[in-house]
Parts: structure tokens; sequence; C-alpha cells
């Protein structure tokens, strides 16, 4: 009998445990900060929160994924700890919430997280139905192909009669199919269901080239037991400009993600790097000065201390840093191509600081 | 004790090994064909495998990941509360198969107190009170991940669906047409979706139905979906053991004087569990596994931690190991499981009453 009653308490402690799980101690976002959302800015309820959610990749190479110590690391993650910096002094009040590709954009509509930085392509469907607003963009990726070095193809002209491995249903197949139709050329496609099947088909020589993002493709090449014997021509089948994103109408913190991640493009344009910053804040160079916060009032505008930038850069670094950290020579060892600064030929080009 | 000693057992054939051989496997000319088609598949699968396992595999990606795989993201410096955790739950089951044998003592009430007790004591040692709190500071149930994540949802997820599974399975039953709708429509509205559903509705719809000044974490919110859906299967399982027990049972209970609540847990609810155990053991195995689908909705369980740890530079395509290593996990725990179901059988004599 005795016995008996105990069971009737299981429920009871379960609740307790529940309910200790999820006290009010914990410093959610309520429920409220949504509601208010369009009124007050998303940048006054990070900064009375304390820190900052967003939204990452947990498994792409070079980009967002848990290193030995449990942490997240990659390029798009360091544009979050950016914003921490900039925000509260402290790179390390962020909070990374891994999201699947499909939860991805009903995260950030709903405000679960503040802005998403997640290897997410700029279209104008996802701008305008979707209701979201990019701030910037951080990375111009585009389909390529890789082929083994010993063919000597150089162009798709070269590539006449080729079987080609890529991944079934997306877009990078349309797009295949788009590239070489245009130009008349025939080919043979090898179709898979996922990234590493389409991978190990050409490492196994079931087909002469593969194609994805060029991104992807270097992090493969990476990999491979001999890298050197695969190059990634020089062609790009389809843009794919990647960003940081935040939900629909909030500009003022929208602001916030696209000037900083331009200042760490200005940043690496004027030289001032997380090894130099001491020293840039006694340049003479007005940009440097106003973009380190000694003169001007960019800070203030943005509702951030006015030397956000300074912090930026030496919690995590400009542009190049974080780039050369993640996906150069000591990362997956993507060459910047088109991620190079203007005045080097490239596209980033981070509009005006004044 | 007499009725035993008199039943003669059959006389055991003893038989050598050739004989067993030649009898079972080289019987007719088809089987001895069989036997080596066998032998050679499974010589050549299971060479393949050792070669994989022993030369090819690289074995760092678990061995240099192993704190990722047991805890995730839970902070380094706090991880001796989940050895301390575990610590308890081992010291509870050592006590119980010690005092095992002794079926209604004062002893075994304690410890099952201390197992009830264990639930809130875990979920403390495991989240901490406040950030300042220089004991037990916060760790929030968004870091938790790994094989620590999976432990709690299925565990939380078996033990909070149970009781209430029982409730719905009564409640389908009872004589009171609302109730009894009610039930029906939840267990056949849970029963109809997947589980995908059930979790994505959890994450995405929960925080609009409850009021503004609630809010879930993400761990809470999948705990929530998982039991939910767990339910309405138990539901069913129990409500099938009830079917199972004779009206004569029933009737009895009620000319002895028993109320309804009386008859139920004295009466109807041991036979009716009894008969069911294999099936909700079953159940619940399979719920452990459904935990990887937190996946989904942006957890890192077990499954999600190896697929998080393959983005390394310098393990980048280690899929098999990383999964090789999180299948043995799993088999070993829902064997434990399968294995604790048929002891929990043999003891309560299921099939033998």
């Amino acid at each position: 009998m005795k016995n008996k009653s105990f069971l009737f308490l299981t429920p009871l402690l379960v609740l307790i445990f529940i309910l200790a799980t999820c006290a009010p101690a914990e410093k959610e976002s309520t429920a409220e900060e949504k509601t208010t959302a369009k009124a007050v800015s998303r940048l006054q309820l990070i900064k009375d929160r304390g820190n900052i959610i967003v939204g990452c990749n947990a498994e792409l190479p070079g980009f967002g994924y848990l290193n030995p110590a449990g942490e997240f690391e990659g390029f798009d993650v360091d544009f979050g700890r950016a914003l921490a910096a900039a925000i509260f002094g402290d790179a390390g009040k962020v909070e990374f919430r891994p999201l699947t590709a499909a939860e991805r954009l009903p995260a950030l509509q709903t405000g679960e997280i503040d802005v998403l930085i997640r290897n997410t392509t700029w279209t104008l469907t996802r701008d305008t139905v979707n209701e979201l607003d990019w701030a910037a963009v951080t990375f111009y990726d585009g389909q390529g192909m890789m082929v083994r070095k010993a063919t000597g193809w150089k162009t798709i002209e070269d590539m006449e009669g080729a079987t080609i491995a890529t991944t079934t249903g997306t877009t990078t197949e349309m797009n295949l199919a788009d590239t070489f139709r245009s130009r008349g050329i025939d080919y043979t496609p090898l179709l898979f269901e996922s990234t590493q099947d389409t991978n190990t088909a050409y490492e196994e020589g079931r087909a002469d080239a593969e194609t994805s993002d060029k991104s992807q493709l270097a992090a493969l090449r990476s990999a491979m037991a001999n890298p050197d014997d695969h190059v990634i021509l020089d062609i790009t089948m389809s843009k794919e400009p990647l960003g940081p994103l935040t939900a629909h109408g909030d500009n003022q913190w929208n602001d916030v993600v696209r000037w900083v991640v331009w200042g760490m493009m200005e940043a690496e344009e004027k030289g001032v790097s997380s090894k130099n910053v001491d020293e840039m804040l006694n340049s003479n160079d007005p940009t440097i000065r106003r973009l380190l916060g000694v003169e001007g009032e960019a800070g203030k505008s943005l509702g951030l201390p006015p030397d956000f930038m300074v912090k930026v850069i030496k919690q995590v670094g400009n542009y190049a840093e974080v780039y050369d950290r993640h996906l150069g020579p000591q990362g997956i060892n993507i060459p910047r191509g088109p991620n190079r600064l203007w005045k080097d030929g490239g596209l980033l080009y981070p509009m005006a600081w004044r | 004790m007499i009725k035993e000693a008199l039943v003669e057992k059959p006389p055991r054939e003893e038989v050598g090994l050739l004989e067993w051989l030649k009898r079972n496997l080289f019987s007719t000319w088809y089987n001895t064909l069989l036997t080596f088609v066998s032998l050679a598949f499974l010589f050549f699968v299971g060479r393949a495998i050792i070669v994989w396992a022993l030369h090819t595999a690289r074995w760092e990606v678990v061995t240099t990941n192993i704190k990722v795989f047991m805890i995730g993201r839970y902070p380094a410096s706090e991880a001796w509360r989940v050895l301390a955790s575990l610590g308890v739950i081992l010291l509870l089951t050592a006590l119980t198969w010690v005092f095992r044998k002794l079926r209604g003592r004062p002893i075994r009430q304690w410890l099952i107190l201390g197992w009830l007790l264990s639930f809130p004591l875990i979920g403390v040692l495991l989240r901490g009170f406040s950030e300042q709190n220089l004991f037990l500071p916060l760790v929030s149930s968004r870091v938790w991940s790994g094989l620590l994540l999976t432990l709690v949802l299925a565990i939380v997820g078996i033990t909070a669906s149970f009781p209430l599974g029982l409730i719905l399975a009564l409640g389908r039953r009872s004589k009171l047409p609302v109730i009894k709708i009610l039930c029906t429509i939840y267990i056949e509205t849970i029963r109809g979706v997947p589980l995908i559903s059930v979790l994505f509705m959890s994450q995405l719809m929960l925080p609009l139905f409850l009021p503004p000044h609630i809010r879930l974490s993400t761990v809470m919110r999948a705990l929530t979906g998982i039991t939910l859906f767990s339910a309405a299967y138990t539901a069913e399982n129990v409500r099938g053991g009830l079917a199972s027990v004779p009206v004569g049972q029933y009737e009895a209970a009620r000319s002895l004087g028993l109320s309804n609540v009386l008859m139920m847990v004295l009466i109807v609810l041991p036979q009716a569990l009894r008969a069911v155990i294999p099936a909700i053991v079953g159940q619940f195995i399979s719920l452990f596994k459904d935990t990887t689908l937190v996946v989904i909705v942006g957890l890192l369980d077990l499954l999600g931690v190896a697929k998080a740890v393959t983005g390394q530079r310098q393990f980048i395509g280690l899929h098999q190991e990383v999964y090789f290593f999180v299948a043995l996990l799993f088999f070993i725990f829902c064997s434990l499981m399968s294995r604790g179901s048929r002891r929990l059988e043999r003891s309560l004599g299921v099939g033998e009453r």
C-alpha cells in the first residue's frame, strides 16, 4: 500500500525536475520581446538581456562546428562573437543556437534568435516574401567545379562528354544543366542524395568531376588523401552571396550588424589588426581615428560604445584575420578570390565610414 | 516443491561437437551449401570490418573529442557535476541490486524514495542556481549536449510519459463520455502524426500557447514534445494490458467492497502492467532512439555532436568513425534496457502466472 503511494509521487517529482530546469532565474528572452520587437529595437532588448543569441551552423567545415573543447568555432561564428564584442565589449557574451536549414528562417521570424549567421544566400524571395533583411555580405560563394589535375581541364568547354557528380534535387543540379546546355556541351550527370556520397563517387573515380559550392569543394578537397591531385576550376556557375540577416523592419539593429561587418573590412583596408590596434589609436590618419572611435560619433549614432571597433578588432580581428583563421591556409584553404578587398580586385567594398 | 521433484526431466542427449555440426549444419546437401555460403559471407564482411576498424579508420576523431561526445558544450570546469550525477545513479543502482531480495522491507521503500528524490537532485545539480552562485553556478540547459542531453531527454521522457500514458489509458476506458472522448481524440491525434512534426510544433507553437511570462528553453520544449508523443503510445500499450485482465477480476474486487480507485490500484493495474512490460520496454527503447530526431530542431544530442565534430579541419569527412562510435553507444544502452526488462519480467513471472 505504502509502496503504491510512492508511485503517484513520481509525476510530482518529475514536475519539480521540470520546473527546476526552466525556473525564471534563467535569463530567457521573454515572449514580451516578440510583441514589442517592432516598437523597440532588438538592440535594446539584447543590451537588457546581457547577451546576443546568434543562429549558426553546427556542421559546416570552416564556417561553424564544435571544437574538441566543445565550443563553437568558424568563420560565421566569429562574426557572432564580433557583434558581442561591439555591443558588450566582450566577445564571450554570445549564445550560439545551432539551426538546421529548415529551421533557420522561422527561428529569426519568431524572434528566437537576434541574428542569423548561417551561410544563408541572399535571394529575392527570402528578402521579400520571408520578410528578412540582410545586413551585408561576408562571403561571396558560388557553384564551382572540381576535377583531377591530370585531366588538364581549365574551362567548361574542355569538359565535352565528362561525367559529373552532384547532389540531386538541389539548385546545384539545375545550375549544372543550365551551364552546359547554354554552351551546347554534352555531359553525363551522376546524381547522389548527399554531398558525402557525391564526394566519395568522385574520389573513387566514378566521375570525372564534382560540382558544389566552392567553399564546400575546398573543404572536401582538403580532406582527400592527395589534395594536390585535384583542382577547383576558376569558373563560377551561380552566385551565392552569404551574410548575416535580421528580422524585417528593425533598421537600428540591422545597422549595427552591417557596420560591424563593414568595420572589420575597413580595418583590413586600413591595415588595422588585432596585433597593432593599440598603436593605431595614436594614428594621425583621420579615417583610422574615426574607425576606432578616437574621433567622430560612429558609436553614438549606432547606439554602441565609442570604442566598439577597438574591442571587435582586438578580440576577434579584422576581416582578413578571421578569413585566414578559418578559410585561409590555416583553415580549410579557400583562395580568397572574390572575397578580396575592392582595391585588390575583389568584391569587398565597405561603405564610407564617416 | 514435492510436485516438482516428482516430475522427471527428459534425459539430456550428449552429443559431441562433430555430431552437433553434422546434425545442424550439414544434414542435407542444401544445408551444407547454405553453411558454406554463409561462412564465406561472414568471412568477407567480417574481414572488411576488421581491416577498416584496425587500419583504415582514424579513431583520433573519437579520442580527441571524447569529452564533446559525452557532455558536449557543458563547461569543462563544471564537468564534475555530471560525474556526481552519474555517481548518484550508480550508488542507487548498486544499493538496489544489493537489497533486491528484500521485498516489502522498509529499506525498499527508502530506496524507492531515494530514486524519486534523485530526479530533482540531479536536475538541480546539472542546472545549478544563478550565475553568481559560487558552488553551483548556472549551466543553462541550452548548453546541455552530447550523450548527456540524449540521456536527459530519454530518462525524463520515459519517466514523465509513463504516468501520463497510464492516466490516458484509464481515461479512454472511462464511463464518462467527455473524458473518454477527450482521451481518445488526444491519443488518436498524436498517433496520427510523426514525431518530427510534434517536435516542430513544440518548438515553434508551444511558446504561442503559453502565457507570455512563461518561456521554456529549447530542451524543455523538446522534452514536452517527446513526452506528449510517447504518452499516447504508452496509453495504447496499457489499454491492451487492461483489456487482458478478465472481467472476473473486476467482479471479485467489487464483491470485496473495494472502491474504484482501490480496485484499479490493487487488483487491475498490477496484472495489466505486468502483461505489457515487454511492449512498454520496447516502446521506451524506441523512444530512446527517437531522441536523435531533436537534431532537426537544432539540439546537439549525441548524433548532433557527432555531425558537429566532423566539421573540424583535421577530421573533415570522417563520418564512418563517428557514426560507428555513436551506434556502439546506442547499442550498449539499448541492450542494457532490454536486459533490464527481461530481469523484471522474470522477477514478476510474466507468462508463468
